[in-house]
């Protein structure tokens, strides 16, 4: 990923709105191909920082730079914004046909009728929405309406395209399927995109690489991977659905493994520090392992304790399980293993996890 | 769309006609239907075009006193007298005269049939507190009423039975029809609707009743804009036999009796004035 | 009751007749009523997507201004008309006063307003997005203007039927710039007041009910535009 071409970069961008500085982003680079999600909660700036890089929105400082030249007079901007295609949380279709708004940008692009009758017969055909063509933008779905305004932004066959929240305002199972074809048509067509969601495991399935935004600034950046399982802070931690986040003391170090006092337990992680530091200890829900009784040599992980089940919450594919170990601890479990391990509220379970599992933040004194 | 714009082009340069003329004249003279039939043939012989504006006598004086009209035909001879008197008009003549009526339920609640003058009419209907529409709207048929109540001593300002319509002769009449209250009206107007209305003449003939109308061009040294070869040449043709004989016969075929007595020349005396 | 009737059977005898001077009065009408709607229109959509489309200081006073403008009584109208281009007048040099270019000018003043007012309250009641995504197309500032007002043609279109039903009807401001003139400057709302006024009210209701036959086809013709492009 490394070698593929830089196609878009900001330096120094910040926007002020009333007064106040809503986005501060000193650094940001786009490479081809690439798919960038942007997550963050509502307000962080998301919104704000794709209409900057898109040229919608002037920012009070910094520069946009296109593949290392900058964009700076009107007529580049608008040379830019040929260049990309932006989807919206709202489709803002036209009161038209589905043919004449998927046409809409290239009538904008003054290409000729055949030309436009191909290219959007094609793109109909891309989206799955070539029966629908000469139906009423009005009369769609909320599902159909979205495929619509993506099949308006990709007709244009865009360099990059920016979404923004594409997906949100849709039911799940419309949400999915979306998501499933834009992920096909990314792949198929390799555009580079740009991604704003709150919906992590959307971000995970869709990007290369995630950035998490928050108070108008870029917080963590990198391999959506390593951002779900090594959170930069506590809000990232947060975000990204570390169920787990709590406090502890450091009390050993030695090889590379640190012993931490938590609640009332020891519990061994794989890091480095020194005694008497404090650290936010973190781990995903999905590591915790929930056995009946005590494991015993039966596994590897380091740390086991006996925990008391306080409630078990059904979530659909997987089932939350709230536990008591002297420090609260929330893990994952799907239905049928609550179902083989008979776990309830009150019951007496052991718990285990891998000190190689745990993610430490680390807290500055 | 383009239709509609070459269509707009076609009202709009009717701005300036060949050698206008703007004519202020009374609601009651363009009603009674006389210059739609003298106007087009000044028009064809003179070659201008005449914007009647049709007003009352207050505002046609108005308007030849702020130089916003070329000549004036009006008939409120005191007030004509003091707009020539302050310079206004440069030439003032007598073109026609018809009379006005007293008119009335038939009914005749105040009993002013047996009146044997106008001031006696009024002052039968002030006693009676019979109602009475008056136009109100200083035109040269509220001016001769206002002399009528002057010359009788009565002053029904505010009174319970004297309304002001401000309204036009035509609607006037119908308001007094309909009300069955007095009124009075210029006889040609009245000729007019008769048959609708339902009212009686029950006054006529004094000689206080009678409605002379002059002809005056407004003074071009005061108001250099006006035009005052225009104003000459309309006055000019008011007073000249072909005109004179036109105003004569006007009506005669269809009332039975001339609307208007052209007067052109007579001196005002043998008026009774 | 009876006047009326007899009202409307003048009227279908004027019209199977085609009695020359209601042609031309009605033929006047439209012209005069037409243009002034025409004027309106260009200048009130424009400036009304300008206003609506712009952020400044004072925006919301200039909207209510325009507001204001909306109710903007056309005898009033009509008087500062006719004061501005009397002979001795600011504009007198025109030379325009008691001439029907007068009287568009004056419906125009009428006629403006209402159509902005509208405009800017269409232009305002579009998705607030819209403008960014019509930008993100690629379109140039002309283009993106050009799709919005596309995008409003339902109420703009009833703002443009507004202004004509505002200036086809009214009489204040034309009698007292156009003057009423017999063959020249007469119209129908014109011709009706003063046949009242003459107490000829069989002829002044045959003259209502043709102008409002009138009104009803030119917004009949208008209402088709508006809808025409709406697929089903």
């Amino acid at each position: 990923m490394i070698d593929t071409p830089m196609l878009l970069e900001g330096r120094n961008l910040t926007v002020t709105r009333g007064g106040v500085q809503v986005l501060d982003v000193p650094e940001f680079s786009l490479r081809e191909r690439e798919v960038l999600s942007l997550i963050g909660p509502n307000g962080s700036g998301k919104s704000t920082l794709l209409l900057t890089l898109a040229c919608l929105l002037q920012p009070a400082t910094g520069e946009i730079l296109y593949r290392g030249e900058q964009i700076l007079s009107e007529h580049s901007q608008l040379l830019h914004r040929r260049r990309l295609a932006m989807v919206f949380q709202e489709p803002l279709l036209f009161d038209a046909t589905v043919y004449d708004n998927v046409a809409a940008g290239l009538k904008i692009r003054h290409m000729t009728r055949s030309e436009i009758k191909k290219r959007v017969m094609e793109t109909l055909e891309l989206v799955n929405l070539a029966p629908l063509a000469g139906r009423s933008a009005r009369k769609l779905s909320g599902g159909e309406a979205q495929r619509a305004s993506l099949a308006r932004a990709f007709a244009i066959k865009p360099e990059m395209i920016f979404l923004d929240e594409p997906f949100t305002a849709l039911d799940p199972p419309t949400r999915l399927a979306l998501t499933e074809d834009l992920e096909r048509i990314l792949r198929e067509t390799g555009t580079t995109a740009v991604l704003a969601t709150h919906d992590r495991l959307e971000a995970l399935r869709l990007s290369s690489r995630m950035a998490v935004v928050s108070g108008g600034r870029i917080v963590q950046s990198g391999p959506p991977a390593e951002v779900m399982h090594h959170p930069a802070n506590e809000m990232v931690a947060a975000f990204v659905g570390m169920e787990n986040v709590l406090t502890a003391e450091i009390k050993g170090a030695s090889e590379g493994m640190l012993t931490l006092l938590l609640g009332d337990h020891t519990v061994e992680v794989a890091g480095s520090g020194s005694p008497g530091e404090m650290a936010v200890f973190c781990i995903r829900p999905e590591n915790v392992t929930l056995t009946a009784g005590d494991p015993g040599g039966a596994t590897s992980a380091r740390n086991v304790f006996s925990a008391t089940i306080t409630r078990v919450i059904p979530m659909g594919v997987y089932s939350k399980i709230l536990l008591e170990c002297g420090f609260s601890l929330v893990a994952y479990l799907t239905p049928q293993s609550v179902g083989t391990l008979h776990l309830e509220e009150g019951k007496q379970v052991h718990v285990s996890f891998k000190a190689t599992a745990v993610h430490l933040i680390r807290t500055c004194k | 769309m383009l239709f509609l714009t070459i269509f707009a082009g076609t009202t709009v340069p009717v701005a300036a006609a060949p050698k206008a003329l703007i004519l202020a004249t009374t609601t009651s003279t363009q009603d009674s239907g006389l210059l739609d039939v003298l106007i087009p043939i000044f028009e064809k012989e003179s070659g201008y075009f005449v914007k009647t504006i049709a007003v009352g006598s207050g505002q046609a004086m108005a308007m030849g006193k702020k130089g916003e009209a070329d000549v004036l035909l009006v008939h409120s001879p005191d007030d004509e007298k003091k707009f020539m008197a302050e310079g206004f008009g440069s030439a003032r003549r007598l073109v026609m005269h018809n009379d006005f009526v007293i008119l009335g339920p038939a009914s005749d609640p105040a009993k002013i049939r047996s009146a044997k003058t106008s001031a006696e009419t009024v002052k039968r209907i002030s006693k009676a507190g019979a109602l009475f529409l008056s136009r109100g709207d200083n035109s040269g048929t509220h001016a001769k009423e206002k002399k009528l109540w002057k010359s009788a001593g009565i002053d029904p300002e505010g009174q319970k039975w004297y309304q002001q319509t401000g309204l036009g002769m035509g609607e006037t009449l119908n308001v007094a029809a309909e009300k069955k209250g007095y009124t009075l009206a210029d006889r040609g107007t009245y000729l007019t609707l008769k048959k609708r209305l339902g009212l009686e003449i029950l006054v006529e003939r004094d000689s206080s009743l009678l409605n002379v109308y002059h002809v005056i061009e407004v003074n071009p040294a005061k108001w250099p804009k006006v035009n005052r070869a225009g104003a000459k040449a309309f006055a000019d043709f008011m007073v000249s036999k072909k005109a004179q004989g036109i105003i004569g016969r006007f009506g005669v075929d269809k009332f039975g009796s001339a609307l208007f007595f052209p007067d052109a020349g007579k001196k005002p005396e043998s008026l009774g004035m | 009751m009876e006047l009326i009737y007899e009202g409307i059977v003048k009227a279908i005898t004027l019209i199977l007749t085609l009695d020359p001077e209601v042609l031309n009065i009605t033929w006047l009408s439209l012209k005069v009523s037409g243009t002034a709607t025409l004027i309106s229109l260009f200048l009130g959509i424009s400036a009304g997507t300008m206003l609506a489309l712009a952020d400044f200081p004072g925006k919301r006073l200039l909207v209510s201004l325009v507001n204001t403008g909306m109710g903007l009584p056309p005898v009033v109208v009509g008087l500062f008309v006719t004061v501005f281009l009397w002979r001795n007048g600011p504009l007198g040099f025109l030379e325009i006063l008691y001439t029907p270019g007068a009287m568009i000018l004056a419906q125009a003043i009428i006629a403006t307003p209402i159509v902005t007012g509208i405009t800017v309250a269409s232009i305002q009641n579009l998705p607030a997005n819209l403008k960014l995504q019509i930008l993100a197309l690629g379109a140039s500032r002309h283009q993106m203007v050009w799709i919005l007002i596309k995008e409003a043609r339902l109420p703009l279109l009833a703002g443009v039927m507004a202004g004509f039903g505002g200036v086809i009807s009214e009489v204040g401001a034309s009698i007292m710039v156009g003057g009423n003139i017999k063959g020249y400057s007469r119209v129908l709302t014109t011709a009706t007041v003063m046949e009242t006024g003459r107490g000829n009210f069989d002829m002044a209701i045959a003259l209502s009910l043709i102008l409002m036959l009138l009104c009803f086809s030119v917004n009949y013709l208008l209402t088709r535009i508006q809808q025409r492009e709406r697929p089903r």
